[in-house]
């Protein structure tokens, strides 16, 4: 937890103090585009790789019951025998992350009769954190694009009125930045406070945790405490998404410490456990029918099939089986003509 | 590469969504400077520009809690100089033209305030 939470704020303080030595094209202009080149390329990258993987066995997890017999209800959705079914689990699993629903826990506590038993829980909390930073994670992302586009969406505008509903002080709170802090806390408490889990964790589980509470915390303080010239910053920006960058005269400190951690978010994607975000529809668990009592799965890696009829079999022994009084289909004389 | 046609779909779709900010920025205008109009017979605002520039909604909602809640009608800026503190009659006096001033900047940066349901802005511009 700590190498990780270290290497952020080393990042962030390498980005202050080289933006404060003159660094700023370095760290604003340079830096940004280097990781989202890395980014893309990385990640498709990673698309065809896994498309090039073979699936040795229909491996679909399932959660009910199976098509079978006309009077047995099959649980669709769970349990999905064909593409739309499949499309439609997938939507759920990713809209709604409908497999951590299903989360349960398990704890040994004390019985009344004395001793320890273990239960068994469904636990809720993780799936509605999740729910939360990532909902949050797309509101926000939606709501930068106020930086790229001139003029802004009205779409983008409703997200942000939607978000400023409270109208709480001058800027207006948002309450997606407030919410994705509190899931990230939780993210990152389960991690600590739960000893199993603290027990499997490492750098790569920690690491963008912290890097997430680096952006969030940068991009609040930017907002509420530490301001920018945000007419500035658009078009600084704006000078990026074109491709003809614009002065970083002028422009916070705090801005490109925000754009350095972003940067490093977009270079450490590729190569992370955050590639679930693609990843999750090459899953072979996800994304195959559960139709192996129907259609035939055959794993690719497998060598040609050297096959051997019966007929081949029968030509090849004809006589030999004739001789020893064998049934046959074809009769040696009928063979022969 | 097995699902070829399903992958690379996903992949367009991954492309188009992640360089969003870019083509996004690409079909809209330029934007290179916030065309605003500063007051003409008048040098300075309340605090320096910068500050202004970055702080002016905080400071108008300390301005608001000053008033409202403490009663206290003056603000005593940086370099000693005391101004009224009035949304209407101190800010948009000197930035009397609310369109090309307050509003050109807020629509380019999708900011919106509410104030404009009760405060009401002076019809001016002359
Ligand atoms: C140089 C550009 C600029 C000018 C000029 C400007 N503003 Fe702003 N204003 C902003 C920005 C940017 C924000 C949003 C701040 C943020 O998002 O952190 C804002 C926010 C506000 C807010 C808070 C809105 C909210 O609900 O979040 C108020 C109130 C406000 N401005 C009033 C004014 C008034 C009154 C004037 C004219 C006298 C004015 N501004 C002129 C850039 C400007
Ligand atoms: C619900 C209606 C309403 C809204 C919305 C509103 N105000 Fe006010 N505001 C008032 C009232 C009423 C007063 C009291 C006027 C007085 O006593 O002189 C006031 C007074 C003020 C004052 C001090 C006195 C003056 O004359 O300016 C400031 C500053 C102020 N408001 C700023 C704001 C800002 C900034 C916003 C937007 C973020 C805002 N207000 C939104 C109703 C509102
Ligand atoms: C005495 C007249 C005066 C008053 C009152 C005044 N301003 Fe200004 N304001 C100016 C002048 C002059 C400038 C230009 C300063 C400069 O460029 O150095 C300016 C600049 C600004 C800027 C920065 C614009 C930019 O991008 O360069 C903002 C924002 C602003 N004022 C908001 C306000 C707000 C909000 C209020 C009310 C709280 C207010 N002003 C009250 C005269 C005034």
């Amino acid at each position: 937890m700590f190498p990780s939470l270290l290497l952020v704020l080393l990042i962030g303080v390498a980005a202050w103090a080289g933006t404060v030595a003159g660094g700023a094209v370095l760290f604003g202009v340079v830096l940004p585009y280097a990781a989202f080149a890395v980014f893309f390329a990385g990640m498709v990258w990673r698309m065809f790789y896994w498309a090039k993987s073979p699936v040795p066995f229909c491996i679909p997890t399932t959660g009910g019951q199976e098509r079978s017999l006309p009077f047995i209800k099959q649980n669709a959705v769970d349990c999905p025998s064909s593409t739309g079914g499949v499309v439609v689990r997938m939507m759920l699993e990713v809209l709604l992350f409908r497999s951590l629903f299903r989360n349960t826990q398990a704890e040994v506590c004390s019985s009344r009769a004395g001793g320890v038993r273990s239960t068994y829980y469904s636990s809720k909390w993780l799936w509605v954190f999740a729910l939360v930073f990532h909902y949050c994670f797309l509101l926000i992302f939606i709501r930068h694009f106020r930086f790229f586009v001139e003029p802004v969406p009205a779409c983008v505008t409703f997200a942000e009125s939607l978000d400023g509903i409270m109208q709480i002080g001058a800027p207006r709170l948002f309450l997606t930045g407030g919410c994705i802090l509190v899931a990230l806390c939780f993210l990152l408490g389960r991690r600590l406070f739960n000893e199993r889990l603290r027990y499997i964790s490492l750098f790569n589980d920690y690491f963008p945790l912290w890097l997430l509470i680096g952006i969030v915390g940068t991009g609040i303080c930017l907002r509420y405490f530490d301001k920018c010239e945000i007419a500035l910053v658009k078009i600084f920006v704006m000078g990026l998404t074109q491709f003809s960058p614009a002065p970083a005269a002028g422009i916070n400190t705090l801005f490109f410490v925000h754009i350095t951690l972003v940067s490093t978010l977009l270079l450490y994607f590729p190569f992370s456990k955050l590639t679930h975000m693609v990843g999750v529809f090459f899953s072979p668990t996800r994304n195959m029918p559960n139709n192996s009592r129907m259609a035939r799965h055959i794993n690719p890696w497998n060598p040609p099939k050297q096959y051997f009829t019966y007929a081949e079999y029968e030509d090849t022994y004809r006589d030999a089986m004739a001789e020893a009084g064998l049934p046959l289909d074809k009769q040696p004389d009928k063979a022969a003509e | 590469m097995y699902n070829a046609k399903a992958v690379i779909f996903g992949i367009l779709i991954f492309v188009g969504l992640c360089a969003s900010p870019f083509w996004a920025s690409f079909i809209g205008r330029d934007y290179k400077s916030t065309d605003i109009v500063l007051p003409k017979n008048e040098k300075n605002c309340i605090e320096d520009a910068d500050f202004m520039r970055s702080q002016h909604m905080r400071l108008l909602n300390e301005w608001r809690d000053e008033a409202l809640r403490n009663e206290n009608r003056v603000y005593t800026a940086l370099d000693g100089k005391k101004w009224v503190i009035s949304l209407q009659n101190t800010c948009l006096k000197c930035h009397n033209s609310y369109e090309d001033f307050c509003q050109k900047c807020h629509v380019a940066n999708s900011v919106y305030p509410y104030c404009w349901t009760c405060h009401i802005i002076p019809k001016g511009g002359k």
